[in-house]
This record gives structure tokens, C-alpha cells and sequence, in this order.
């Protein structure tokens, strides 16, 4: 997982991520709709297969990529799981906010009925 | 119960996570949560069954704070840090590392509350020292014992559900 985020974490990478997931692309086709240079791209897309994110296919003299969505399912049962551990927290938080809150408002309201008196 | 907020959970760069939550509190009431003992043991629990039977907040620039949960079954986990800077219910930023780390490193959490119309936004912010001790694991050859602990997680986040 640490390799999926380093390898998501440059913002043309996960250009290059964004666009494979409508379906696998030859390579020519990124340069063209990155406006990269055709050495970048490959470099990317050679970080992107050594973490696992990417599969390459030769068809004729073209390099097509794929996207492989193990790394990115797995990212985000991750993340998922976290989202749940931290809104069952927040949630208690909640609630303890809202009691916090009322015991304030009582405090005032004792405060004011002494003044008055 | 109400809900203020739904949290927003992202990962903005290779070693960061970040969350994102609103709170149907003023600041100074969300900040008191986040710092007084009495307070914290009540909600920051994790999953169920889960109690913090110790929780110690040496509330200042350099003290320490100490976290330990312990389950019904009797496992206990362990964490602290130490506090770097505080802005009174503004902004906190600690160290972060538990007893038995998944990570290698320590985890630096830099707690933002802002407040607008009696509610707070809380931005929480996890940069885990990858980066740095990332050379160093590779080089050892570690990876398959950050693997192993990322699986410990793993089991720690599967008994959530």
C-alpha cells in the first residue's frame, strides 16, 4: 500500500492512473493528452508498473497499458476501513459534544437567575 | 444522535492521510475534547469493545501524552508522543507512535480546528516519516517485516467489524 500512495502521489501519475481507467491506452495516446514529452511518460509509467498499478501489452509497435485494479481496490478497503474506525469515534464525539453544550447552557442559565435575584 | 458531518478521508501526497470532519460545537468545546483526559477516555475508543483505561495529557510544548486502550478480552495497545506545538483551540501538533508500530517511524498529526457559525471544521493531518526511513528499509531489506506489520493493521482493523 505504501508503494500504491508514493506512486500516486505525483500528480501526473495519477493523471496517467485517471486516464487508464476508462480503458487501456497506448502509450502514444498519453503523451498526446498529458502534453508530456514521450521519455516522462514512460518514465511514469515505469513507476506505475513497478508498483503494481499498471500492465503492459505489445500489440504490433504499439505499447498498450492497463490499469490493475488490485493495488487501488486494496488502497481503498484501507481507507475505508480507517473512514470507520474514525467516524465511530466521531460520532461518540458527537454526543459528547452535544452534553458538553448543555451543561454550558445550564451553567449560564443558573449564572443569569443569580444575577437576578 | 446528530450527525454534523459526514468524514472526508483523502491522501494528499505519498505520506500523508488527512480527514476532514464538521463538529455542531464551538472550537473551544472540540479542543477541550481533543485535550483533557476526562474528556478523550469518553470517545476517542476505536472500535467496540475497546476501553482507555489510561489517558495522560501533559498539555505543552515538549509533554507527553500517553494513550492505552484495552479490549474485554484483555489485549491492550499502547500509544504517545510528544506535543509540538499548541495554539489553544487552534491547532495541535504531535508526535504520534504506537507501541507496537505498522509503520517505521513516528507520525507527526497536526490537529486544525476553525470555527464559523458555532460549528468546527476539524482538519487532522497523519504524515508518516515514510519518506525518510524509506531508504534506510529498503536498503535492510525490511520490507517483508513492514509487510508483516501492515498485516498486524490489517487484523487490528478487521476486528472493527
Amino acid at each position: 500500500m505504501m508503494a500504491t500512495l508514493r506512486a500516486l502521489a505525483e500528480p501526473n501519475r495519477l493523471h496517467i492512473v485517471e486516464l487508464l481507467r476508462d480503458g487501456p491506452r497506448p502509450v502514444g495516446d498519453m503523451v498526446h493528452r498529458l502534453r508530456l514529452r514521450q521519455p516522462q511518460v514512460s518514465k511514469h509509467l515505469r513507476v506505475l508498473s513497478a508498483a503494481g498499478l499498471v500492465d503492459v501489452r505489445v500489440d504490433a509497435q504499439r505499447r498498450i497499458y492497463a490499469l490493475r485494479p488490485a493495488p487501488l481496490q486494496e488502497l481503498e478497503v484501507w481507507l475505508e476501513k480507517y473512514r470507520r474506525l474514525w467516524e465511530g469515534n466521531f460520532q461518540r464525539l458527537d454526543a459528547l459534544l452535544d452534553e458538553l453544550k448543555t451543561e454550558e447552557l445550564k451553567t449560564k442559565e443558573k449564572k443569569r437567575a443569580r444575577t437576578k435575584r | 444522535m446528530k450527525n454534523a458531518g459526514t468524514l472526508k478521508l483523502t491522501t494528499p501526497t505519498d505520506r500523508e492521510i488527512s480527514m476532514t470532519r464538521v463538529f455542531d460545537a464551538p472550537r473551544r468545546l472540540v479542543f477541550d475534547a481533543f485535550t483533557k483526559p476526562e474528556l478523550v477516555k469518553r470517545w476517542l475508543l476505536g472500535p467496540p469493545g475497546w476501553t482507555m483505561p489510561v489517558c495522560e495529557i501533559d498539555l505543552r510544548v515538549g509533554g507527553a501524552y500517553r494513550y492505552v486502550w484495552r479490549h474485554a478480552d484483555g489485549k491492550e495497545m499502547g500509544m504517545g508522543g510528544i506535543y509540538r506545538e499548541i495554539v489553544p483551540q487552534e491547532r495541535l501538533v504531535c508526535t504520534e507512535l504506537f507501541d507496537e508500530a505498522w509503520y517505521p517511524g513516528e507520525a507527526l498529526v497536526t490537529t486544525i480546528l476553525a470555527e464559523q457559525g458555532g460549528r468546527t471544521t476539524l482538519t487532522s493531518t497523519m504524515l508518516y516519516v515514510w519518506q525518510e526511513t524509506r531508504d534506510a528499509v529498503l536498503k535492510s531489506g525490511m520490507e517483508r517485516g513492514v509487510a508483516a506489520s501492515y498485516d498486524r493493521l490489517e487484523e487490528l482493523l478487521m476486528s472493527i467489524e
